[in-house]
């Protein structure tokens, strides 16, 4: 038994120490950002300095809104393009899905830096000016692969006939489409667009290729930095607390739901 | 119903402007020399030749593999044990702790790797190769968790309860049942890491210091530095070549484990 106890201990004294590890960096940020002078080693007192140089910082301001602006632009247009293509594969010849879902793959599988430079080599093979307009067009490209991933799933478990049995009882495929189809998958979409978010919010190497001179968003702007500046600690807390709260609400709904549901029953 | 396959099209057009095409282009660039116009297009070996004729190049290439070598083995030592605990745990606490592991996963890597940067400041004399290490592993371990878990919780609790009842010890049913039960998880792991470690550049530059060079850095210089996307699409073809191998091998190792 007592071996058991302490076989126990050593468990969960290993958990915690790869939680720390795992949470090191961002503890670290979050105190940092609230550090009174410019250091990264020493702590010298309390202080919201950063939190208005952040405020103030117009280029940091910008890249914050073009990294959303992409991010919003990229998730609304690619959740569309990715949900329709994926209810069209679904119906598809076995051989076209096979083909087309293989080509799908391609930049999930490929390393980022060569769908970048594909991409940038395909823009200005075309003469096409660098811009926030090649920017997003490259965004959508790669969370499309993502929300088709995360519907085309989903679809395969639905039952046709439901579908035909909306049309049979006389409504048209634009109906069976958007109510009966669209709100079984709804979930599928919403995880898929969640995905789709995060990766745009995120990246760096394929916007680095394909945004241009002029064009930055947060991950280039920190990776431009020529000195160090506490005022992206003071960022990097704020998006910390951000997607914790989302994280925390999105996995809580459907536990309360589930909840409800169970009160009700 | 049929009609619905249209619903398709508009996609297979875009895939075949923004993922065909690059990859067409990484092609044509590769095997051909800078400078020609469209019409006149000399097909040549040369990027190539020059890649693997020069020492320096062959240095970063070796360099490459093995930092994502020992990142992937480093992952799997300490990510391995964390899965096998988390499986262990009841369930509620088990989706707890996946939810903590998965949550730094969707914070900004170049934010993270700054904090690292602040952090490894108070270490002046480690190596830089060192420290490129430190933000790789962190970077990747909870993939490596993630896939691992998932293939040790999907695991029949049945098989154990069998391997104890004839006879075997906990830790000779661990090496019998559950590892190579598992291995399926650390394959997909493996690729999980692997692969992007080849190609990062953004770790080793932000940790590494300004001469720590991979060949995703060798990449991101031919192109936006030097301008010369012949020699930079070779090279990222030879990267892609490497990792399209590796992955033929590692799957044929996960095939070989399922046989058995």
């Amino acid at each position: 038994m007592k071996q058991k106890r302490s076989w126990s201990f050593f468990t969960s004294g290993y958990l915690i120490l790869v939680l720390l590890f795992i949470y090191l960096p961002i503890l670290y940020l979050i105190l940092f950002s609230f550090n009174d002078s410019k250091s990264m080693i020493s702590f010298s007192g309390f202080s919201l300095r950063w939190y208005e140089s952040l405020f103030t910082n117009r280029s940091m301001l910008q890249s914050i809104w073009t990294t959303v602006e992409v991010a919003v632009i990229a998730t609304v247009v690619s959740t569309v393009i990715g949900t329709v293509a994926a209810i069209g594969l679904s119906k598809a010849r076995r051989i076209l899905r096979t083909i087309v879902l293989e080509v799908n793959n391609l930049p999930v599988l490929n390393p980022d830096i060569v769908t970048a430079i594909g991409l940038m080599l395909l823009f200005l093979s075309l003469k096409v000016r660098r811009s926030i307009v090649t920017l997003t067009l490259a965004h959508i490209s790669f969370c499309i692969p993502y929300v088709i991933l995360s519907i085309l799933p989903k679809l395969r478990q639905l039952d046709d006939n439901v579908a035909e049995a909306a049309m049979d009882l006389g409504a048209n495929p634009f109906q069976a489409l958007t109510k009966v189809i669209l709100p079984q998958i709804a979930p599928a979409i919403f995880s898929g667009a969640l995905i789709a978010f995060s990766m745009s919010f995120d990246d760096f190497v394929i916007s680095y290729f394909t945004a241009g001179m002029d064009v930055q968003n947060i991950s280039m702007y920190v990776y431009s930095m020529k000195r160090f500046n506490p005022a992206v600690n003071a960022l990097s807390a704020l998006i910390v607390v951000a997607v914790a709260f989302i994280l925390i609400l999105a996995n809580l709904v459907p536990y309360l739901k589930d909840k409800k549901n169970k009160k009700e029953e | 119903m049929k009609s619905f396959v249209r619903m398709s099209y508009p996609y297979i057009l875009w895939i075949g402007i923004f993922v065909v095409a690059p990859m067409i282009m990484i092609l044509l660039y590769a095997f051909t020399r800078g400078g020609n116009s469209t019409l006149t297009i000399h097909f040549t070996l040369e990027n190539f030749g020059r890649f693997f004729s020069d020492p320096d190049f062959m240095r970063v290439l070796w360099t490459s593999l093995r930092i994502a070598f020992i990142t992937t083995v480093v992952c799997i030592l300490i990510g391995y044990p964390a899965a096998l605990f988390i499986a262990n745990l009841p369930e509620r606490r088990q989706t707890l702790m996946i939810l903590l592991i998965t949550l730094p996963m969707w914070i900004n890597m170049l934010l993270k790797t700054y904090a690292w940067r602040g952090i490894l400041l108070n270490f002046d004399d480690m190596s830089s190769e060192i420290k490129v290490f430190i933000g790789m592993v962190y970077d990747f371990l909870p993939y490596m968790i993630i896939q691992i878990h998932t293939a040790i919780a999907k695991l029949d609790r049945e098989l154990l309860t069998a391997s104890y009842d004839l006879g075997a010890d906990k830790w000779k049913s661990f090496l019998k049942v559950t590892l190579p039960l598992s291995i399926p998880g650390i394959i997909s792991g493996v690729t999980l890491v692997f692969l992007p470690a080849v190609s990062s550049f953004v770790i080793p530059k932000l940790l590494g210091g300004g001469n720590y060079v991979l060949i995703g850095t060798l990449i991101e210089n031919y192109f936006l530095v030097a301008g010369d996307w012949n020699f930079g699409s070779a090279i990222s073809l030879i990267m892609a070549l490497i990792i399209i191998a590796a992955m033929y091998f590692t799957r044929k190792i996960d095939r070989a484990a399922e046989e058995e």
